[in-house]
């Protein structure tokens, strides 16, 4: 039936072509014909799905959002780093804990960089990581539940820019500091910046089963300013490039005072060496205070381990470990083309993308050439490592990520355009506007050994006319180019949620079929959850209130409860009992000091609400459930303090 | 005739499908449901299609004040049907090799085959009777009491075979393996009767 029904697509496609065709001839330059041949590259009809998926980071929403290419469509908000009233992640009980630090309760965080887990440089599908910049932390989100499953903190560190990315068999991942702090924090003047702070890079294992992630080393280097990394890739699997800028350890007015150098440093990290080193009882074990958050899946609950101890990598004790690759103009990009051979450094203040090859770093490395050291750390002549420079005729490069055969493709923020040119040839093959000022772009699986190069997302910083006006705040416009031609072709253009910095893609068959439609209930360890409505009961201890309440198409078990005094701390703890797909329940209390709930199929979320006045209180369902869903409510009575009313409960009386 | 008591034989086999395959299915499709909600009739009990359709039947029946689907122990059908097949594939090998063996001649094989078909009538009888006692004996306090134009209930009733629209789901109703395996299994015995009959004309 289906086969049947891509037959006749296919060939009402086919007619159009051919009549398309027919129309154009000498008229190809009209906007209206490129228009419509635009839309049906991006077009997904009604009831179809798209091809790919796309993870956009929520940059300063804290969270990740979900879209579908080549159709703009979003799909979901994951929270990740903060409060979402929506599902009550980061208000329910459960789920509180995610948002612990060791600062106390981060409500909020800003994140950057999503990278999906990858199994021999290939996309895999089973996790997505992204980091948290501002109080710095990494989480690791289910690609089965699109929900976040861990978040852990990460100390000795400030602005954890250079993050989240993946090594090639997911060994590792790997978060760098953007501001070089004193390490271990103390008081002293900021004016002893110079040669006293330092920067910290992390490699975070993460366990090949669970995923579970643990610092497994610091390597803390001299104090400059660590913007953005990529692992080597093929045979430069082992290795990590870090882009630096604040190589002159300014602390004041860095715009002008980090400018200075002509050239600042990408620095390669050999981690196996010190992975090794590491392994054989080498660092040091520094006392440190993080948070590590768990969520488990059964349990439907996150606690919160503080971890006391972090082991630190003092470079100049492992020879071989690190080395810096001059790079002009204060990089951001680090990027590594699909071979693993090609480290793209991106001086964001240059007209040119420096282009380093590994082969003559090693060669380089080999034969010890090397201009000096900075810190005791090697510093490779930039004439003997660079691969080639592309002269693009643009300004101010940001990002580059790949196709697959053979092409690169770099946004410029200060021209803003997309330039797409050649590896091994450095030609440039052809430059698109965006609209405007494009930050990151993605191609999907675009940073890995194996990219799908047909679209490119170009992810954009201001956005200013391009939709209907909405005041002076807005969200930030994204630019879809169709790259499986010569040249490029911007097919649509959309708003995204937040302020995307990075975003990462992978083809809808690898996501799709694993998806998870509920939680089986009788998976269920919630220790408040009921398994039957039959089980529903409220227990007192002192003042504190447990409901044990289940909820079905469409009621509360209970929905009458009695008992209640002012005073007291009632806790909701609710059970989903559908075992249906897209059939959550709602959850909210008159008067409560939170969010509501949102509870999937087999789930078990818990709300608290501490009652202030006397008298009888309404509650409901908020998610429109069924025809009855307006029914979905319940009581709950509630004496004074002193009252010795039993505590009594029912549902149909 | 040998030819003639092996088809007897694998078509009384096939009876056995049954207890493997289900009989039947009704599916239930409606705008919500894309994926169709389904349950698989067999001789011994009735199963969700997906693991929580009963379930999801269940609760969307009790809008309409439907029963709950029957549990095995709920209705002699579930006890008795699974004898009646066996039994009826334990006589079909027998009579097969009887006559193979040459003790009886090929007017068995159509004797089975009446007091089968017998069965299996009475047996979508009583499947159509429980069908109506389910789509219309409601409870008088459901959420939704529709009526028909001439003011009569509503029934809910699945159609025995083929398709109706009940609300807003489309219902669907159609054997599956296991009653194909049936049916074949009876035309192999019928088979089995012509090949059996013509044999012994061409013995005279």
């Amino acid at each position: 039936m289906k086969k049947y029904k891509i037959h006749i697509l296919s060939i009402i496609g086919a007619f159009t072509l051919l009549t398309s065709c027919g129309n154009n001839n000498g008229q190809n330059s009209s906007n209206g014909a490129l228009n419509a041949s635009a839309a049906e590259k991006m077009y997904v009809a009604p009831g179809e799905q798209d091809e790919f998926y796309a993870f956009m980071s929520g940059g300063y929403s804290g969270n990740l959002t979900v879209y579908g290419l080549p159709s703009g469509r979003m799909f979901k908000e994951i929270p990740v780093f903060s409060q979402f009233p929506t599902s009550g992640y980061g208000y329910s009980e459960e789920t509180k804990p995610m948002l612990n630090t060791s600062h106390g309760f981060v409500p909020w965080d800003d994140s950057h960089h999503p990278d999906i887990s990858q199994t021999n440089g290939e996309l895999d599908g089973r996790w997505i990581f992204i980091n948290g910049n501002n109080t710095p932390r990494i989480a690791r989100i289910s690609l089965s539940t699109f929900e976040t499953e861990e978040i852990i903190e990460v100390p000795n560190s400030a602005g954890n820019h250079s993050s989240s990315f993946i090594t090639e068999n997911t060994e590792y991942v790997v978060a760098g500091t953007r501001f070089s702090v004193p390490i271990p924090q103390r008081d002293m003047p900021i004016s002893d910046y110079k040669g006293n702070f330092k920067g910290s890079l992390s490699f975070i294992s993460v366990d090949p089963e669970h995923g579970h992630m643990d610092i497994k080393f610091q390597l803390m280097l001299p104090g400059f300013n660590y913007d953005l990394s990529h692992p080597g890739r093929g045979k430069s699997h082992g290795w990590f490039f870090f882009t630096t800028y604040n190589t002159e350890e300014a602390h004041t007015l860095q715009e002008v005072n980090a400018s200075q150098n002509d050239k600042d440093f990408i620095a390669a990290v050999n981690w196996k060496k010190i992975e090794e080193y590491v392994n054989n009882g080498g660092g040091t074990k520094m006392p440190a205070n993080y948070a590590h958050n768990v969520y488990d899946e059964s349990t439907h609950t996150a606690t919160t381990t503080m971890k006391k101890e972090v082991v630190t990598v003092d470079p100049l004790k492992v020879p071989g470990a690190v080395y810096f690759l001059p790079t002009p103009k204060s990089p951001h990009g680090c990027d590594v083309d699909p071979s693993g051979e090609y480290i793209i450094g991106n001086g964001k203040l240059s007209a040119d993308l420096t282009v380093h090859s590994f082969d003559n770093m090693i060669a380089a490395i080999e034969a010890e050439k090397f201009d000096g050291e900075a810190y005791g750390i090697p510093i490779l002549k930039f004439e003997d490592v660079l691969a080639g420079t592309v002269k693009s005729g643009g300004l101010g490069p940001l990002h580059t990520e790949f196709d697959g055969k053979g092409n690169a493709y770099t946004t410029f923020f200060i021209s803003s355009e997309v330039v797409k040119w050649k590896l091994g040839s450095w030609e440039v093959l052809d430059r698109k506007p965006s609209y405007y000022s494009v930050g990151h772009l993605m191609i999907p699986g675009g940073n890995s050994r194996k990219p799908f190069g047909k679209y490119v997302v170009a992810l954009n910083k201001i956005t200013k006319d391009r939709y209907l006006p909405v005041g002076p705040e807005m969200e930030h416009s994204a630019q879809l180019y169709d790259i499986s031609g010569e040249k490029m072709e911007l097919i649509y253009d959309f708003p995204t949620h937040g302020e995307p910095h990075y975003a990462a893609g992978i083809p809808a068959e690898i996501l799709a079929p694993k998806a998870k439609k509920i939680y089986r209930l009788d998976e269920n360890k919630h220790p408040y959850a009921i398994n039957n409505p039959g089980e529903a009961k409220v227990t007192r201890d002192g003042n504190e209130v447990h409901i044990y309440m289940s909820t079905i198409r469409s009621h509360f078990t209970p929905d009458n409860i009695e008992g209640i005094k002012v005073g007291d701390k009632v806790y909701f703890h609710i059970t989903n009992h559908e075992q249906d797909f897209d059939v959550p329940h709602g959850f909210a209390m008159i008067g409560q000091n939170t969010s509501e709930l949102l509870v999937m199929p087999g789930q078990t979320k818990t709300s608290v609400w501490e009652p202030k006045q006397v008298g009888v209180w309404p509650f409901y369902c908020t998610d429109f459930c069924s025809a009855l869903h307006q029914e979905m409510q319940g009581y709950v009575r509630v004496s004074p303090a002193n009252s010795n009313i039993e505590l009594s409960w029912s549902l149909g009386d | 005739m040998k030819k003639a008591s092996i088809l007897m034989i694998i078509g009384s086999l096939l009876l056995l499908g049954l207890f493997i395959y289900p009989l039947w299915n009704i599916q239930l499709g409606a705008p919500q449901y894309p994926e169709p909600l389904g349950m698989n009739i067999y001789i011994n009990g009735i199963k969700g299609q997906s693991e929580f359709d009963i379930q999801n039947i269940d609760g969307l029946n009790h809008y309409i004040g439907m029963k709950t689907l029957p549990k095995p122990s709920d209705m002699w059908e579930f006890t008795v049907f699974p004898i009646v097949i066996g039994g009826m594939a334990a006589l079909g090998v027998i009579i097969g090799l009887f006559a193979f063996f040459k003790k009886i001649n090929h007017r068995w094989f159509i004797g089975w085959f009446v007091v089968m078909t017998i069965l299996g009538i009475l047996g979508m009888y009583d499947f159509n009777a429980w069908m109506v006692d389910y789509g219309t004996n409601l409870d008088p306090n459901a959420i939704m009491k529709l009526q028909n134009p001439d003011g009569t209930p509503m029934s809910y009733k699945p159609p025995l075979l083929g398709h109706k629209k009940l609300l807003n789901f489309d219902a669907y109703s159609y054997p599956r393996l296991g009653g194909y395996l049936m049916g074949l299994g009876m035309l192999l015995t019928l088979v089995a009767f012509f090949v059996g009959k013509r044999s012994k004309k061409n013995a005279i």
